[in-house]
């Protein structure tokens, strides 16, 4: 078995499936002879010609709407934003029409397609290139949005939005799209978009985290677990639907728990898991849960991006506050 | 080629039928015979009757907002006339006659206009997609289809209609550049009726056509008399077999006239006088045809009187089937979001409709 980073798991999981699936096009933004500007597509041009890995003007409105025109016509579209940054003149087709055609038609038509788009700060980017707005998305019915965190999960979620009937939305972390190396098998397998996975268990605080802060509230586990914390990590995998129910299961047992994520604080999903837990573990609860998050701030260019940023000594404080609470 | 003669920079606009119904002969294609024509006028009489109807509906407080297509029959006729079944036809939300034309039933429209998401249920084997009110956004859907095609190495080809607002929106021309960039079987085409609820044309755009914004994305823009039924039609057949044909997108600009409100909501004596309506009437679209078939003695007043009536039933019937088909399921406000129903939405469901029985056992519904 291949030891793969993300970028060269997605890449992978790509490949085979425009292998089994004929419908599946990819089209973007330097896409095709470039390979992306992360390579995620690399060399899937010159595998799959042209006409399956379609390089288009620089719009992103027009790459969202004609995959909508695509899909409706016979494809499997899969369009990369070239960053999260950059999603906000697709939003209107994403919310005006790509989440709503299934409804709207009572099933007569549907909108089969993926959008991926690196997404997150951490990587020293230009401005623009670093927010996470994943919010934004997961308040939008109709759509499903996935998260991976590592290289395993990218593949098999990528399968499974690449087989899924509706629209997916596909965020990468680009911090760790070469941080982590580990383990990914050739061939299919999939990770079911609306299933969280404990990926570290424990019994004193639940701590759920996605995308890159996974690594960061992970090391914040380690560190605490010297003093004899005991934490659980639950990487949500998909903001939306959201696996609320592993949380909640986790919260019952701990009793404790922080949310982390990178995204600004007000209104971010930190407040909507809170609130489940608060409707359905609330007698569970032995402390109030903690967000460690993005300040309610612009995401400041990359000199002070790290103070933005959480990091496993913030979210330690954190878990250490509800523990002593 | 008439885009070549007829050059929206050189403020050359196609017309051909006269508002007194008066034509060149040598114009009319040979598939065009009387009988042909005939069909389309027709098609122009029931849309207009469906279009009245709509409208009485509305005030009778059984229809919601409508948009009317009054005045702009040829313009909607006259184009989707040339499209086959295996093409495809992107409406706004005022081709109602076009979307006619091309199969979708008038109950359906109706329904949608009644507040009813299976309005835009069509038949699999109708090519149509649901009305669009985000202006211009269906602009880029249209391009995907007609580039599917493209890439698939089928044959359809995509009649994209947007209005003269639409022309300002970011959507219209970043589907333009798509549309020449991959050389797309497409047809933008305008119904420029002046207005974009109040604001004329000539806020909308410096340029001195609508139709020359094609030539700065590389494909041919006309402009014809949209309120003349054989200049969109001729229009629009070089523009089908054009895209047919493998040779690109066009863009039709139809100048037509708006004679009704934007929608049943609007007041357009605010912003337009009496006298300026009046002026266009003379214009109107239907009677021009009417002239022209009088005069070859292939309509006559009591022809029309029929047909007329004819339509008006066929309307009220109509009316009738979408008040039946009409749904009042809540559960469909949950069951259509995706292909299969996931816990979230069951649970959310389920609580609606223990909401909605116990709301059902309280004596009057309330609180």
């Amino acid at each position: 078995m291949a030891k793969l980073n993300m970028v060269e798991a997605l890449n992978l999981a790509l490949a085979e499936e425009m292998a089994r699936d004929p419908q599946i096009i990819l089209l973007g933004e330097d896409v095709g002879q470039l390979g992306g500007v992360f390579r995620v597509s690399d060399g899937l041009q010159a595998q799959f010609g042209p006409k399956r890995v379609i390089d288009t003007p620089l719009a992103e409105a027009a790459i969202v709407g004609t995959s909508l025109g695509l899909a409706v016509g016979g494809f499997k579209p899969v369009a990369e934003l070239q960053f999260m940054g950059f999603l906000y003149p697709a939003l209107d087709q994403i919310i005006s029409h790509i989440s709503r055609y299934r409804n709207r038609t009572r099933g007569r038509y549907s909108v089969p397609l993926v959008i991926r788009m690196p997404y997150g700060g951490g990587i020293h980017a230009p401005e623009h290139h670093s927010e996470s707005t994943e919010a934004l998305l997961a308040h939008i019915p109709g759509i499903k949005v996935a998260i991976p965190a590592t290289p395993y999960d990218a593949k098999g979620l990528l399968i499974s939005a690449l087989r899924d009937p509706d629209p997916v939305i596909f965020l990468e972390p680009k911090r760790i799209y070469r941080a982590i190396r580990e383990e990914v098998p050739a061939g299919e397998f999939t990770v079911p978009l609306g299933q969280a996975q404990i990926v570290r268990p424990g019994d004193q605080v639940t701590a759920v985290a996605w995308g890159s802060m996974v690594r960061e509230t992970l090391r914040a586990a380690e560190a605490v677990a010297e003093e004899g914390v005991s934490v659980e990590v639950i990487d949500l995998r998909t903001i939306s639907p959201m696996d609320d129910a592993t949380v909640v299961a986790s919260i019952q047992k701990t009793g404790r728990g922080v949310v982390v994520h990178e995204a600004c604080r007000t209104a971010g999903l930190g407040a909507e898991i809170i609130a489940r837990v608060n409707e359905k573990a609330f007698l569970s609860l032995a402390a109030p849960i903690e967000r460690v998050t993005g300040f309610d701030t612009i995401f400041p260019l990359l000199k002070l991006e790290e103070h933005y940023l959480p990091d496993a000594f913030r979210i330690s404080r954190a878990i250490r506050k509800v523990v002593n609470f | 080629m008439l885009w070549a003669e007829y050059d929206p920079l050189a403020n050359r606009r196609l017309a051909i039928l006269s508002p007194e119904g008066q034509m060149d002969e040598g114009w009319r294609p040979s598939e065009l015979d009387d009988e042909a024509l005939l069909h389309l006028y027709d098609r122009m009489v029931a849309l207009r009757q469906a279009d009245l109807l709509a409208l009485n509906l509305q005030r009778a407080g059984r229809m919601g907002t409508y948009a009317p297509t009054l005045g702009q029959e040829a313009a909607n006729i006259g184009s989707a006339a040339l499209l086959q079944a295996e093409d495809w036809l992107v409406p706004s939300f005022r081709e109602t006659g076009a979307m006619l034309l091309k199969g979708v039933s008038l109950k359906l429209i109706y329904l949608y206009w009644m507040g009813c998401e299976w309005g835009s249920h069509f038949p699999e084997e109708v090519r149509v997609l649901p009305i669009c009110a985000p202006v211009s956004t269906q602009t880029l859907h249209g391009v995907g289809l007609s580039w599917a095609a493209q890439l698939k190495g089928e044959n359809w080809v995509t009649l994209i209609y947007l209005g003269d607002g639409g022309t300002s929106k970011g959507d219209f021309h970043e589907a333009m550049n798509f549309a020449g960039t991959f050389q797309t079987p497409t047809v933008f085409f305008i119904q420029n009726n002046q207005f974009a609820i109040s604001v004329p044309r000539t806020r909308q755009t410096a340029s001195a056509t609508l139709a020359q914004k094609a030539i700065a994305y590389g494909f041919p823009g006309i402009q014809v008399d949209g309120n003349d039924l054989m200049a969109v039609y001729l229009a629009t057949r070089e523009a089908v077999a054009r895209a047919r044909a493998g040779q690109g997108p066009c863009l039709i600009e139809a100048q037509t006239y708006r004679m009704g409100p934007h929608t049943t909501a609007d007041d357009p004596t605010r912003y337009r006088s009496e006298a300026e309506l009046k002026t266009q009437e003379r214009f109107d679209p239907l009677l021009r045809v009417r002239l022209y078939l009088e005069n070859r003695g292939l309509v006559n007043p009591e022809t029309e009187a029929t047909r007329e009536a004819q339509h008006l039933k066929w309307a009220q019937e109509q009316a009738r089937e979408a008040e039946a088909a009409i749904s009042y399921n809540p559960d469909e406000i949950f069951d259509y979001h995706f292909a299969e129903l996931p816990p979230y939405l069951a649970e959310q469901k389920a609580y609606c409709q223990r909401f909605l029985a116990a709301k059902g056992e309280s004596a009057h519904g309330q609180a």
